[in-house]
């Protein structure tokens, strides 16, 4: 494998480990402040063995979220050398902005909620939890700005002295429509897993028989509130179906493995079999308009096929050969006016020329059949975007089923009555992770070959370090993980299974 | 002074002062970290170092994900260069850093010694590795690393592992793991109790000595160190390109900027005299304390204002070299993160102070029973 592979190959393994952390600490946090408010609220004590249970569970969860997020946040310093160089002056300020404004919040009460029990009052001890919670949330926030700025980079333009993208303007960076969408699915998504683990680990103890008051208050909030989420991943899933189809129009084309443009509204494909050589997808089923109304929320607009786009790329292409015979001129000239006025009519496309140097060094030099090998390569994989999107948004009409149900339970006070439905929820332990990691997949790897869309093709991001190092260290990462992961499951299954009484000192008076 | 230049001079200030930050706020508990094994022997005596920082290491290393990410939003260049040029290096730093969150919230969840045995070592490295590294790293800078660009700004470069553990480059590693490792018992004779603060005290007095000692000689072997001058002028508002200036070497150059401005030699006796005065007032503490936080600060500034306005120079393409005036952001970008910063971090330090007030009064026995507690 070479540095471009084996860079990928890190970055997806450790960005898909730390995303196993996160969306629990998203939704925990959430849930630990609902709960701690509630205690505060009624002052009973069982509600306070509520959160430091939970508490637990989620300090171990946040120290390997903690522990896999500093790998990412230097990543990109390591590994994406030229990445961090081009887009640096854009893509660096959220994620300043997030160590600054989330980081030092959460890290800093995560410390108060464990730690001061006894030294603050309970109104405090709430707002420090509430605290935590707004913290891991705004991190979220701004990660995301920084990775939807990546799907559709508005708000900056390439500098031909410095040689890189700088910010125009900063507003529309931050109120990315991409940024927005994702961040409302993505801590949405992050929300279901908690509320699912939560209800998961009670419906273990009702099975059993054990703490019954505990699990079904556990079970009550993680009912209502997993059934909000549930529904708004689904509904702010498909926004962001409709920001993606506005601007990756290739994404949207992949997961649907569209080739052909159809008539507008086009139909969605519920399953088939996409046949890569033939360019068609076999035994499709399809539902007649949904697409169209998905992707452009209208019965009028076009959906353009992968064929059609590849066209389109070609033109992109051709165009960003005469970006960078320009670029080269005016670096050799850089007072000359006349040139830059001329490199600033196809600079846009300048990305698009880029793709060449996969196929060529002298990108100037471009033929013909170079650009449209080029074109060729901005086809996603469409098999995986296929099914991993058809799987998360299964998953996703399961959990609203399954909420629906624990809710509607839950309100008649029987959820510990039905077996069946018990043993639905234990089942669906793993499901929220399955739809995540999927989720990203559909995203990161749907925007290949691209770093930044239309900017920066991902095969240029790499360092320009030894292809050795970068296989040494995600060896090392691999072992690492895996260690902690034994060593993280281990410590959970111990504290799940000895429950809310002996893994906490539990007030007398609690039931 | 046009605004660029005036916002390249804040940035570059900023950058020592979330530089200091980390070393002073992290640097405790990295020290705390490696003193792990020398000044507690059994169990509790561990547990009690380790809950001295426990409830604020975590918010204490955020410094040090800030410092990363605001190099990476106002000198991107330097954040590229330096992190994938030192990258077995930082990956090491990297791998140790990992383990302090899992050491600190896994450790004591189990009884088993072994188990905690582990945990003890593996913090102890979180501590001293980092510290060494980043020593080192500063070390290569005053010595200046093998780095180019092409013509699309691609950085090409012949840093090695092994090229990076130059004699120098390993005295400046020392010096920072002396002045963590006192700061660190500084830390402790504050925080801790019993005969645990007793060690942290009499480790005060080791680590100062080595820490004046390897400091002293550091100076004394940067005379021979070639230092690095900008031929001519450059612009300080000029595009960020590091390829429009020319760059020599000068024997003795790096002692330039004190020499210039003797004002600067605050810096180094700051350094110094708080690592005295810390000694002296071992037995108050919570001064001592305050002393001991401007060996770090005082440490970095010099070496800042040795290099000035140099950021990571090039020993092979001494013309490539990054600089304050041709390595940063736009001046939009800037200006931007300042307003940004400006707004945020007071309100950081206020409940940082508030955070530290609520927890203060030394750890003992009884609070690691109560319950809430690594
Ligand atoms: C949607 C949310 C999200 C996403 C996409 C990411 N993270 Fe993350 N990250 C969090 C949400 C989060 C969090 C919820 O805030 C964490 C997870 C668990 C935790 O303890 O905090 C966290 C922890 C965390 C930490 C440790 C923070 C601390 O000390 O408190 C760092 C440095 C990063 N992340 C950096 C990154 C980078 C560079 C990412 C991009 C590649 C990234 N994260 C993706
Ligand atoms: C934590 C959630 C995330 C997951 C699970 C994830 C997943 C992935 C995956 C699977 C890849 C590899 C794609 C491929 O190379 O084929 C990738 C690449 C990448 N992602 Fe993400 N990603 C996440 C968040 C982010 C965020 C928030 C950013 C930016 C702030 C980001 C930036 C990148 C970059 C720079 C690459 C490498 C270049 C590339 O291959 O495109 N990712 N990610
Ligand atoms: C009907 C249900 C759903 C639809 C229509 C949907 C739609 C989408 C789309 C179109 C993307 C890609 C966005 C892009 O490429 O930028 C995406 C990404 C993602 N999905 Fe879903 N999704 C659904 C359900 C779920 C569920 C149930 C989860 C998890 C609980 C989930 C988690 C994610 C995550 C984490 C991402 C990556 C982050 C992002 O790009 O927003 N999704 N989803």
């Amino acid at each position: 494998m070479d540095i471009v592979e084996l860079s990928r190959l890190q970055f997806a393994v450790t960005a898909l480990y730390h995303f196993l952390f996160v969306p629990l600490t998203l939704g925990l946090s959430i849930l630990l402040g609902i709960m701690e408010t509630v205690y505060v609220m009624t002052g009973k004590p069982i509600w306070k063995q509520l959160v430091q249970f939970w508490g637990v569970l989620f300090g171990i969860n946040f120290a390997m979220g903690v522990a896999t997020g500093i790998t990412m946040e230097f990543q990109f310093g390591t590994n994406w050398a030229y990445y961090s160089h081009y887009v640096g002056d854009v893509f660096g300020a959220p994620l300043a902005i997030e160590g600054l404004m989330a980081f030092f919040l959460e890290a800093t009460f995560v410390g108060m909620f464990f730690f001061a029990w006894d030294k603050l009052s309970r109104i405090q001890h709430l707002i420090a939890t509430w605290l935590l919670a707004l913290g891991t949330n705004l991190s979220a926030l701004w990660i995301l700005i920084a990775n939807g700025w990546m799907q559709y980079p508005i708000g900056a333009k390439f500098n031909a002295d410095t040689m890189r993208m700088e910010v125009t303007d900063f507003m529309a960076v931050l109120f990315n429509p991409v940024a927005q969408a994702k961040f409302v699915h993505t801590v949405s998504a992050g929300y279901v897993c908690g509320s699912v683990f939560v209800l998961t680990i009670s419906a273990m103890y009702l099975l059993q028989g054990r703490y019954k008051e505990f699990a079904k208050r556990s079970m009550t909030v993680a009912a209502s509130f997993g059934l909000a989420s549930a529904l708004s991943v689904v509904v702010l899933g498909d926004e962001s179906g409709y920001t993606a189809g506005q601007n990756q129009k290739m994404k949207i084309a992949a997961i649907e493995a569209m080739w052909q443009t159809e008539p507008a509204p086009a139909s969605f494909t519920l399953v088939g079999l996409p046949d890569l050589a033939a360019h068609k997808t076999n035994y499709e089923i399809t539902v007649p308009w949904v697409l169209g109304l998905i992707a452009t929320r209208s019965s009028d607009q076009v959906v353009p096929g992968i064929d059609q786009l590849v066209d389109q790329a070609k033109g992109h292409i051709a165009n960003g050969v005469l970006a960078y015979r320009t670029l080269q001129q005016v670096r050799a000239h850089p007072k000359d006016a006349v040139l830059r006025t001329q490199l600033e009519a196809h600079v846009g496309d300048l990305g698009y020329g880029l793709l060449l140097k996969r196929f060529r060094p002298d990108i100037e030099n471009a033929t013909a059949d170079d650009i449209a090998k080029a074109a060729a390569s901005t086809i996603p994989d469409v098999p995986v975007l296929f099914w991993s999107f058809r799987i998360m948004v299964a998953i996703g009409f399961w959990f609203i089923a399954l909420f629906a149900v624990a809710f509607w339970f839950s309100a008649k006070r029987e959820l510990d009555r039905h077996r069946a439905f018990l043993w639905a929820a234990l089942l669906t332990f793993p499901l929220p992770w399955v739809a995540i990691e999927l989720g990203w997949i559909v995203a990161e790897y749907g925007r290949q070959p691209w770093a930044v869309v239309g900017v920066l093709p991902t095969a240029l991001g790499v360092s320009s370090t030894d292809a050795s190092n970068v296989l040494f260290s995600l060896l090392g990462f691999v072992v690492f993980y895996s260690a902690l992961l034994v060593a993280d499951v281990y410590l959970l299954q111990k504290f799940i299974r000895l429950g809310p009484l002996e893994t906490i000192d539990a007030p007398e008076d609690a039931t | 002074m046009s605004e660029y230049e005036i916002l390249r001079l804040v940035w570059w200030a900023l950058l020592g002062i979330l530089l200091i930050g980390f070393a002073v706020m992290d640097g405790f508990d990295l020290g705390t970290a490696a003193l792990l094994p020398f000044v507690a022997r059994t169990d509790k005596e561990r547990r009690i170092v380790l809950n001295t920082v426990g409830p604020v290491w975590e918010g204490n290393q955020v410094w040090f994900i800030l410092g990363g990410g605001a190099i990476f939003a106002a000198w991107p260049m330097l954040y590229a260069a330096s992190f994938s040029g030192f990258y077995l290096a930082m990956i090491l730093v990297l791998a140790t850093l990992i383990l302090r969150p899992a050491g600190f919230k896994f450790r004591s969840k189990l009884e088993n010694t072994r188990w905690r045995g582990f945990w003890d070592w593996a913090l102890f490295a979180g501590g001293v590795v980092p510290a060494l590294v980043f020593g080192v790293a500063f070390g290569n800078l005053f010595e200046g690393v093998p780095f180019g660009f092409d013509n699309m700004m691609r950085m090409h470069t012949s840093i090695t592992l092994l090229s990076l553990l130059n004699p120098f480059a390993l005295l400046c590693g020392l010096v920072s793991l002396s002045m963590i490792v006192f700061h660190g018992a500084s830390w402790l004779n504050y925080k801790a109790s019993g005969i645990v603060k007793q060690r942290a005290n009499a480790a005060m007095l080791y680590a100062a000595v080595a820490f004046i000692a390897l400091f002293t000689l550091a100076g004394v072997f940067l005379g021979q160190v070639d230092g690095f001058n900008i031929v001519g002028t450059i612009a300080h508002d000029g595009p960020s390109n590091p390829l429009l200036k020319t760059v020599t070497r000068v024997p003795h150059g790096w002692f330039a900027n004190m020499t210039a401005h003797p004002a600067l030699l605050l810096t180094l006796i700051a350094a110094y005299a708080g690592c005295v005065l810390a000694v002296l007032l071992r037995r108050f503490p919570g001064y001592a304390m305050l002393c001991s936080a401007l060996v770090p600060a005082g440490t970095i500034a010099t070496a800042g204002a040795a290099l000035f306005p140099f950021l990571m120079p090039s020993s092979s393409e001494p013309d490539a070299s990054l600089t304050v005036w041709d390595a940063s952001s736009s001046s939009l970008t800037l200006a931007i993160m300042l307003g940004v910063t400006v707004l945020i971090l007071p309100v950081v330090v206020a409940y940082t102070v508030w955070v530290y007030r609520v927890l203060r009064g030394p750890v003992k026995e009884s609070d690691i029973d109560s319950g809430h507690a690594y």
